[in-house]
């Protein structure tokens, strides 16, 4: 029988990723489809806690990979490690989600495997061994249906697409996995990480999404009500993250984060192709423009023509007075 | 220093891509194909680093004759030399880095910067298969602290810092939550993400000059690399279209719809 593996990713903080749980989810579909069992790679400095989090998540096995050099990620220290596990298990497939380590990691891990890849998958059709990868290109403009021909298939799965997977069901048995020695010898070393600190939830995994672009001329404080308003994410356009208004983590886009939130509200953003491509996935998207041409309201289910300035304490003095 | 950089052709990103009816690829009446921008942020920042520290930059594309014209647009300006690999068949991130690996092999460079990812196909590979295959350091989505609008961008600042030895460089790089910062031990792989510099215009001078700097013409053959493809795209559609919204009068009867129709808040 094959093997389906998925590699789990932790916070800088050691937590469990949300994206991890799409992932699960996407391994899940796929195992199903390829007749395959699912396994989970959990690399950490000391992974028990993690493992113990993800058994009960419908996974076959669960590999602790245990080492010092993975305190911090690098991909130098984490890709012998995945590859070594996969070729000693006999994984069919290799996957994460496609967040920036699993962008960074995964080609990688695929170039060890002599394995070719399908990035920011969107769903799996097919059987056994042979599986149609849907996957994204030209930001979002063309939906590609592709086949990878190496034994070995490494993929990276777009979290908004898949439900994040719920626990319940056998749990999985954990077994140490011994990772080769060069994972101790990455010639790439990691100096520090500056977190953008916010008390807001993770854009990506937010169920409201409140974006403001150029329109705002850098004045971020009636998006940033709004969303506190609303227990909402902030995001940005690229433009507005290019003039250093508001910290890049913060780009909403197809080179930025790819959302989908049940309510996306874009201000003052004119709806570039590349930003289009980050949000057209939200449930509802609301448009606000003073320009009834910009190409926002293309894909807004409800627009308003108006200065944001004026439309964004309204909406939020409604809101809070409804509630 | 010597440093490499790609120049991939790809479809201008302002162009409207449109699937051809049978879905065998896209409609090419019409496009404009310009260097990927992600590696003209790489050709920038090869040239910022060759200006501080002296050195030559050495400019790689692979596809047929037409990408001689992005060559002579990261020659225009300022890159040192250009390789084409001249090959007409379809690529995939593996079969590129394999030629790039017998490029670089060629030119031994100290520092290799590539696009993170092109606009056509949009994998985010390339860069990370060569590093593996290399046996080098990665830095990938290459960033800095500093904005677009800063004083050091204007001064043309590399981003990717030296070490006083010339043996590592350290690279900040964009990553989810905020920025990390990597040594790299050279030689290494760099990609590049958005807002690590402004790319510069192609000045006139810089134009004409570009018409006598040397391009070189390489083969995969020449290279000893099979290019196949190892991922097959089998059809391209398009994505499917969002419903046609509505515009609301004013914020009160966004609010309602929002509450009792979209039921979102």
């Amino acid at each position: 029988m094959s093997t389906v593996l998925i590699v789990a990713e932790a916070q800088p903080d050691g937590h469990l990723r949300k994206a991890t749980l799409h992932a699960i989810a996407a391994g899940k579909d796929l195992a199903q489809k390829a007749g395959a069992q699912l396994h989970l790679a959990v690399l950490a400095q000391d992974p028990a806690a993690l493992a113990e989090q993800l058994k009960p998540y419908g996974a076959a096995v669960i590999h602790t990979v245990a080492s010092p050099a993975f305190a911090h990620y690098v991909a130098e220290s984490f890709a012998p490690a995945v590859s070594a596990l996969a070729s000693s298990i006999g994984a069919g497939f290799v996957g994460a989600a496609a967040t920036a380590q699993g962008r960074d990691l995964l080609p990688r891990v695929a170039a060890r495997l002599k394995a070719a890849m399908a990035s920011d998958v969107l769903r799996f059709s097919g059987s056994g061994s042979d599986i149609t990868f849907t996957r994204p290109m030209w930001a979002g403009s063309v939906i590609a249906d592709v086949k990878l021909k190496t034994p070995v298939k490494v993929f990276s799965i777009r979290a908004t697409e898949f439900s994040a997977a719920e626990p319940g069901g056998a749990a999985a048995e954990v077994k140490a996995f011994v990772p080769p020695p060069e994972v101790t010898s990455s010639p790439t070393q990691f100096v520090s990480f500056n977190e953008v600190k916010s008390a807001r939830p993770e854009l990506t995994e937010a169920s409201i999404v409140v974006s403001g672009g150029r329109g705002t001329k850098g004045d971020f404080k009636e998006i940033e009500a709004l969303a506190d308003e609303l227990g909402a994410a902030v995001g940005a356009s690229r433009a507005v993250c290019d003039a250093g208004w508001v910290p890049n983590d913060y780009q909403v886009g197809q080179t930025g984060k790819v959302v989908a939130p049940k309510l996306y509200i874009a201000a003052g953003i004119s709806g570039a192709i590349q930003h289009l491509a980050g949000m057209k996935g939200s449930k509802t998207i609301v448009a606000i423009n003073k320009d009834p041409e910009a190409p926002i309201f293309q894909v807004a289910d409800y627009g308003i023509v108006a200065d944001l300035f004026k439309v964004l304490p309204e909406l939020r003095a409604a809101i809070h007075a409804a509630k | 220093m010597k440093i490499l950089v790609t120049a991939k052709r790809v479809e201008d990103p302002e162009s409207k891509i449109k699937v051809k009816a049978d879905g065998s690829g896209i409609v090419q009446d019409g496009l404009k194909y310009k260097i990927n921008p992600f590696d003209e942020i790489a050709v920038e920042e090869g040239l910022r680093l060759a200006a501080k520290h002296g050195g030559e930059v050495v400019v790689v594309s692979i596809g047929p004759k037409e990408v001689q014209e992005q060559l002579r647009h990261a020659l225009a300006m300022g890159a040192t030399k250009a390789v084409w690999v001249n090959h007409a068949g379809a690529l995939d991130p593996m079969s590129a880095a394999g030629l790039l690996k017998a490029v670089i092999e060629r030119e031994k460079p100290d520092l290799a910067i590539l696009g993170k990812q092109s606009i056509d196909d949009d994998q985010n590979q390339t860069g990370q298969y060569l590093a593996e295959w290399l046996g080098w350091s990665q830095a990938t989505f290459a960033s800095k602290v500093d904005s677009l609008e800063s004083e050091a961008e204007k001064a043309k600042t590399p981003a990717i810092q030296l070490a006083a030895d010339g043996k590592a460089a350290q690279v900040v790089r964009e990553v989810d939550n905020g920025l990390a910062t990597l040594t790299v031990k050279l030689p290494a792989i760099v990609t590049t993400d958005l807002r690590l510099n402004l790319p510069r215009y192609a000045s006139l001078p810089g134009i004409m000059k570009a018409k006598n700097k040397p391009i070189e013409e390489l083969t995969p053959a020449a290279l000893g690399v099979d290019a196949a493809p190892q991922v097959e795209v089998l059809k391209l559609s398009a994505p499917p279209p969002r419903k046609a919204g509505v515009k609301v009068a004013d914020v009160q009867e966004l609010f309602t719809r929002l509450k009792n129709e979209a039921k979102v808040i």
